[in-house]
């Protein structure tokens, strides 16, 4: 087997932004949020992700701003450390290591150069308990810092960081445990303990789910399993406390939060309606209903001005004083597993998959970004647990993507299966999908595998499904006017034919990439039909285990079909021949066809982690092969044809070239493979994307951007291995731009230094002036010049920087380019200097 | 902050009409021109020649309409008391009527006052006709005779008395100027023969017969009596072919398309009815406001021209080619009231700053009371009368919502008497309907748990009660009865399909049986019951 180390699987993106409660900065500009083991800057305003502070290498388990300094934030994490980063630009300014995993923290602007942590209780480590440590944070300059003052402040805390909270001004802390909650006063150096019944009389359940106190008065919130919130006061003493209780929510208040100023009580919880109290008039009380799914956590920007939820639907929403949503930060939605398979919209090259329930989310690769999301279900998503709803289980695309299947289900315990089966048109107006037909009851029982003919130049376009009820049907668009009514309506969908065998399940279907030939899968026997006569053809069976995945071979391996079974062999059944070609014995959890090329890729499960083989059916040694891609079964992964074809040259990555391989791990994180070379130009385009909204937009913020795009192009022309951006020119620059005009010299003698500066990148000996005045002769010289190296380095940039050769050649390209560019400087500057 | 989702209601396929040629046929008509006359209209009829005005007989006058006029454009008034049968000539130059007082006259078109006066006669005549040679007159009277007149001397011919009961239709030959048929309330039909004496055949119509038809050949005879319209082949010597019975009340006249191909009969039960020639089978049926007794269709059957008893002519003209494309076009157009375009065709100028004022979203009651969580009052808005009866798949898409929302043993609970009885007299009209079987199936039987303790207290919701399992029991009953005659399918399928010589190819021809008997289930109505 071949390892190759230049081919990495790399997260591309979709991960959780809801894991913990996001912060809102002092400006209200900016929300950061916790996301998988990097903390994620986005605008509050535009949507859009600034900043990925990377850094920790275990999960951010929270965030917090430092109450000191405005600008700057902690974050801590499951590694053991907590790191100070600062948002703005993105810096990691410090790391302390605390030394073990650290659950959440929290700080008070009380309690200068003292945080607050939560970690497994020091004594055994395997226990669920929780101790909340005070960590006195070290003044040094150092950039990774040690931090062992550790000082434990209360036991038996939740791990859960709403459950911990500061009381006015950080004068106490109130932690909540079960059915307990714990008040330590800092200046008496004390603590209360109030506990609950477990069940009350009426069978609510008063385990604390989260706590708020109020920022001015001696109040604090918690919420509880029941749905109640309840007010406690007077909690300085150990008997005569008081409380009162709310009751709107009818199960567990999952997050409460108090405003700035402590005039509204905000709490949210499965229902999915923000509720908004009026402190000390509790029956008042504001709805903002339908937010989409289970509120998780609700934050308040500092001035009170935005409030921001998170749902368990991966989504962040910014909500401008409870009544208007502004703002949808949406990540990759992940249900409780995905049941469609992942897709890939042949229009828009967007992922497909599962979203929130009832709906199917279309998710861009490139940008990360979920586009947008499409109901399928249509219908008033009722927020109640333990509630069957209707969920989507399959979907399939048709080669151009005009037409969209779903299906979707709906098993109550001991009432009928409900199945709807619709189709969906693209419209090209709206561009988007639009409703066309529905099917109610397709099939009498669950529909197993759907898909798609995918034949382009097919006359009909033709949908297969195959049930547990031992039919598969095909569906076939009818626009047959005599069948209709009235004229308006157009063609739609119905059923063409019924197809069964021996009584067995079909369990996939597949068909040919000519849309020639169906293969059903009944149980161990492929059965292979000619959809333009419905005529069975021939039988393939390989016993004794039921085939589990079918594949038809694509371009030159037409021939062949490819199905796993059930005892882990891998079958190649020649069409031609109609008799087994070869078969090899691995457990293959999924096989899938790249629709580009020949290749196929199959996960195999092997000792607890998944491999990944990549073959032709034609060729007996797998193109690429790489053990242990990701821990556990992978079930789920797609193709995804690349938008431009990557031209890598290298054996073992060329079946990169056409298409890029996502999967989702069990843990569903989207993983993909890539190459080096194109992780590095990701890198360098992602940078470049990093625009700091804080300059305006002028002439020289033009130019200036101009430039850098040039510097950041020179890596991937070759010049990596000695490129130096001269540090003076762009010193030269930043003064012109930061120094107040009054304090400069006069314009005309600045003119020329700065033309200089952008004209110094080069790197060899040559000076410019010479340059200059050799400019026609040197002209002819370098065309002979380069004739000449042609041969020796080939034509592309990128190999010769492989290579590792120098390349004056490029070089002066490079200078002819910048030449070019000064000239037009030189226009464009005068005129300024004359306005 | 998303929107409500209205509950969605199914729609159902209607198991209606089926479009077939005929109706879009007969149905190419425009809306009908209406005009009162001054009495009830007994007779229509059409000028052989263009412009083939018609004359209608309506009490003591005719009127004679052109093609698409609604005045008459011509009138002829000299009757001293009810005319009956105004008919054309073959030229379409001259018209004879019989009258209520025993004269019949002819009359030409162009004129006013009757040409001839034709008296012999002792009682009412109801029927004139011209023979086929043009120059002789058939009358048939209510004194039992029906007479032959000489029209250039306006003598009278020849009598026959054979009829023992009033005349009432008759008709002559076309093709021999010898030959007429004449059918009287003695329920019998005569064929005379104008050189012979008497009767040259008989045929006993079993009522009295009110219309008579010959078909363009001559070889077939259309008699309508009573409720029915029968059909005697002559050329067998007047053996009986068909006997159609479609009306429920007196058939009074018949017609025949321009093609041949369709008969039409119009009768007192208020209905036009259209049959196939070939097969007599009814392919189209048009409805009246009033008792109909006379029908004529124009040449090429442009118009179809109706006279009833309220004294009312309906003119039905067919649509042109065009016209009917375009009335189809104007339906898909919305209502475009100007209250509705009220400041909205306003155009805002360049610097005007629009305020967006949200669309506001309209909601059923129902679906009102959905968004509340108010599901009690939500199951009694959809179970409204109107709704109810009207459209119960609204009522079971609640009944559906409420279930999937988990809360329909809530909506269903705590009903008194009236509204319990209201519940299950909608679960007796609708359960058993496969369409929503599988939804108040479930209903039901919440039903019978929340409410057993109750049963026994109230005399309406028990006799409902028994109601609903004598109804369960008939349809547990019937599907025994489909299963059945699904399995004697099965075999007859299985054992009539041919075996084919590969034995791996066998199954292929079950599957495809399957497939016949599911398309034959889509037929039956209640093929998917789950009951």
């Amino acid at each position: 087997m071949v390892e190759h180390g230049d081919i990495r699987v790399v997260h591309r993106g979709g991960s959780k932004i809801n894991f913990r409660e996001p912060v809102i900065t002092h400006d209200s500009r900016y929300l950061l949020c916790a996301s998988g083991e990097c903390v994620k800057v986005f605008s509050t305003s535009t949507e859009e992700c600034i900043h990925d502070l990377r850094g920790h290498t275990g999960l951010v388990t929270g965030v917090l701003l430092k109450p000191s300094n405005h600008l700057q934030v902690y974050s801590c994490s499951a590694d053991g450390t907590v790191r100070l980063w600062d948002y703005t630009d993105g810096i990691l300014i410090k790391t302390y290591v605390i030394g073990c995993p650290v659950y959440s923290i929290c700080a008070s602007a009380n309690h200068e150069g003292v945080i607050f942590i939560v970690t497994p209780m020091l004594s055994d480590k395997r226990s669920d308990l929780f101790q909340l440590v005070a960590v006195d944070l070290p003044q040094s300059g150092d950039q990774l810092v040690e931090a062992r003052e550790l000082s434990a402040v209360l036991s038996d805390v939740s791990s859960n960081p709403a459950a911990i909270v500061f009381g006015r001004g950080g004068e106490y802390i109130a932690s909540a445990n079960g059915l307990h909650l714990e008040v330590y006063f800092f200046k008496k150096q004390k603590s209360y303990r109030f506990s609950l019944k477990e069940d009350n009389k009426k069978g609510g359940k008063n385990t604390v789910t989260c706590v708020a106190c109020h920022p001015k008065d001696d109040c604090i919130a918690t919420g509880h399993e029941d749905g109640k919130i309840r007010l406690w006061r007077n909690f300085n003493h150990k008997k005569e406390y008081t409380y009162s209780t709310l009751h709107w929510h009818h199960s567990a208040v999952s997050s409460l939060c108090f405003t700035p100023e402590g005039t509204n009580l905000l709490s949210g919880g499965m229902e999915s309606v923000l509720v908004q109290w009026r402190y000390n008039q509790e029956s008042e009380r504001d709805f903002l209903p339908r937010l989409g799914s289970a509120i998780t956590h609700i934050t308040v920007s500092p001035d009170g001005a935005l409030f921001c939820t998170s749902h368990s639907d991966n989504k962040i929403t910014i909500i401008q004083s409870c009544v208007k949503v502004s703002a949808v930060i949406q990540g990759l939605v992940k249900g409780e597993s995905v049941r469609t398979d992942m897709m890939v919209d042949p229009r828009s090259k967007s992922l497909v998959l599962n979203g929130k329930p009832g709906h199917l989310q279309f998710y861009s690769l490139p940008r990360d970004k979920l586009l947008y999301n499409l109901d399928i279900v249509q219908q008033e998503y009722i927020h109640e647990s333990g509630l069957e709803q209707f969920e989507v289980v399959k979907a399939a695309f048709d080669a151009s993507g005009s037409w969209l299947a779903t299906v979707e289900e709906r098993k109550q315990k001991d009432a009928e299966l409900e199945l709807n089966l619709k189709l969906w048109a693209f419209d090209e107006q709206t561009q988007s999908f639009v409703l066309n037909t529905t099917i109610s009851a397709p099939h009498e029982a669950r529909i197993t595998a759907m898909c798609f003919c995918h034949a382009t130049d097919s006359q009909t376009t033709m949908l297969v499904s195959t049930s547990k009820d031992g039919h598969f049907k095909a569906w076939q668009l009818v626009s047959d006017r005599a069948l209709y009514r009235k004229a308006e309506f157009g063609p739609s969908w119905s059923c063409d034919f019924v197809g069964a065998y021996h009584g067995l399940v079909p369990e996939c279907c597949c068909f040919s990439a000519d849309g020639s030939l169906l293969a059903v899968s009944f149980q161990e026997v492929v059965t292979v039909w000619s959809p333009a006569s419905w005529e069975l053809l021939t039988t393939l069976s390989q016993p004794p285990k039921a085939v589990r995945d079918l594949c038809f071979g694509r371009l030159s391996c037409s021939k062949y079909l490819l199905g796993t079974t059930a005892n882990n062999l891998l079958c190649c059944w020649n069409l031609l021949t109609c008799s087994l070609e070869w078969s090899t014995s691995m457990d293959i959890s999924l096989l899938l066809a790249d629709p580009l090329t020949e290749n196929m890729a199959a996960f195999c499960c092997q000792a607890g982690s998944t491999d990944l083989f990549v073959f032709k059916p034609s060729e007996p040694r797998p193109v690429f092969s790489q053990k242990a891609v990701c821990s556990g079964k992978v079930t789920r992964a797609v193709f995804a044809p690349r938008e431009e074809m990557l031209e890598s040259c290298e054996e073992s990555s060329q079946w990169l070239n056409h298409s890029q391989l996502y999967f989702l791990t069990p843990y569903m994180d989207l993983m993909t493979f890539t190459t080096k070379a194109e992780e590095d130009r990701l890198m360098a385009s992602s940078k470049q994307l990093v625009i700091d909204d804080s300059v305006a937009m002028t002439p020289f913020y033009l130019l200036l951007g101009k430039h850098r795009q040039q510097e950041d192009a020179d890596p991937l022309s070759g010049l990596s291995a000695e490129r130096r951006p001269l540090p003076q020119c762009s010193v030269a620059i930043k003064e012109l731009l930061q120094t107040p005009a009054h304090v400069l010299p006069s314009t005309s003698f600045l003119c020329s230094m700065f033309v200089q500066s952008l004209l110094i990148s080069v790197t060899n000996g040559r000076s410019v002036e010479t340059k200059h005045v050799e400019e026609e002769m040197e002209s002819e010289k370098e065309e002979e010049d380069s004739e000449g190296e042609m041969e020796s380095s080939t034509q592309r940039p990128e190999q010769a920087s492989l290579g590792g050769q120098a390349a004056p050649a490029l070089t002066k390209a490079q200078l002819r380019e910048l030449k070019r560019v000064k000239k037009l400087d030189h226009s464009w500057f005068p005129g300024l200097l004359h306005s | 902050m998303a929107s409500f989702k209205p509950t969605k209601v199914q729609v159902y396929p209607k198991l209606g009409e089926k479009v077939t040629q005929d109706t879009l046929y007969w149905k190419n008509y425009k809306a009908p021109v209406q005009i009162k006359e001054f009495g009830a209209i007994t007779n229509i009829d059409f000028s052989p020649v263009a412009p083939h005005n018609f004359a209608v007989t309506a009490f003591t006058r005719i009127h004679i309409y052109g093609p698409f006029s609604q005045e008459p454009v011509k009138t002829f008034t000299r009757f001293k008391d009810t005319a009956y049968c105004g008919r054309f000539r073959s030229d379409g130059q001259l018209l004879v009527a019989g009258c209520e007082d025993s004269v019949v006259r002819l009359f030409d078109v162009s004129g006013k006052v009757a040409l001839r006066m034709f008296k012999g006669h002792t009682k009412a005549v109801h029927i004139t006709d011209f023979t086929s040679d043009r120059y002789q007159i058939l009358t048939g009277s209510d004194d039992y005779t029906c007479r032959l007149w000489d029209i250039p001397n306006a003598t009278e011919l020849n009598t026959y008395q054979e009829h023992t009961d009033y005349i009432r239709c008759g008709v002559t030959s076309k093709l021999n100027r010898d030959l007429f048929i004449t059918g009287s309330y003695d329920h019998t039909l005569k064929l005379f023969d104008a050189r012979a004496d008497k009767s040259v055949m008989t045929m006993d119509h079993g009522q009295p017969v009110e219309s008579l038809l010959l078909y363009p050949s001559e070889g077939l005879l259309v008699s309508a009596g009573g409720r029915h319209v029968k059909v005697w082949d002559l050329l067998k010597g007047g053996q009986p072919l068909v006997s159609l019975k479609n009306h429920h009340k007196t058939v009074t006249c018949l017609c025949l398309s321009s093609s041949g191909h369709r008969l039409l009969s119009a009768s007192l039960d208020r209905h036009v009815k259209v049959y196939n020639t070939t097969n007599y089978k009814v392919v189209h049926n048009f409805d009246y406001a009033a008792s109909i007794l006379s029908l004529a269709l124009a040449p090429d059957d442009e118009s179809i021209v109706v006279g009833m008893t309220n004294s009312i002519l309906s003119i039905k003209h067919r649509k042109s080619l065009d016209e009917s494309k375009e009335i189809s076009g104007q339906q898909r157009r919305q209502p475009s009231y100007r209250v509705f375009v009220k400041g909205k065709n306003y155009v805002p100028k360049q610097d005007d700053y629009l305020v967006s004022k949200p669309v506001k979203q309209h909601l059923a009651k129902y679906d009102k009371q959905l968004k509340k969580f108010n599901v009690s009052k939500a199951l009694d808005t959809a179970l409204e009368t109107w709704t109810r009866l009207r459209k119960p798949e609204i009522t079971v898409a609640v009944i559906k919502e409420l279930d999937r929302r988990g809360t329909l043993k809530n909506a269903l609970a705590g009903r008194d008497e009236q509204g319990l009885a209201r519940l299950l007299n909608f679960l007796i009209g609708n359960v058993v309907d496969p369409r929503f079987a599988p939804v108040l199936v479930t209903a039901a039987e919440m039903i019978l748990d929340i409410y057993q303790s109750v049963i026994g207290q109230s005399s309406v919701v028990d006799r409902q009660l028994l109601r609903l399992q004598e109804l369960l029991e008939r349809e547990i009953d019937y599907q025994q009865d489909l299963l059945e005659v699904l399995g004697m399918l099965d075999t007859m399928f299985a054992s009539s399909l041919p075996r084919k010589e590969v034995p791996s190819l066998d199954f292929f021809n079950v599957s495809v049986s399957y497939d016949i008997i599911d398309s034959l289930l889509t037929c039956q109505p209640w093929s998917n019951g789950k009951m």
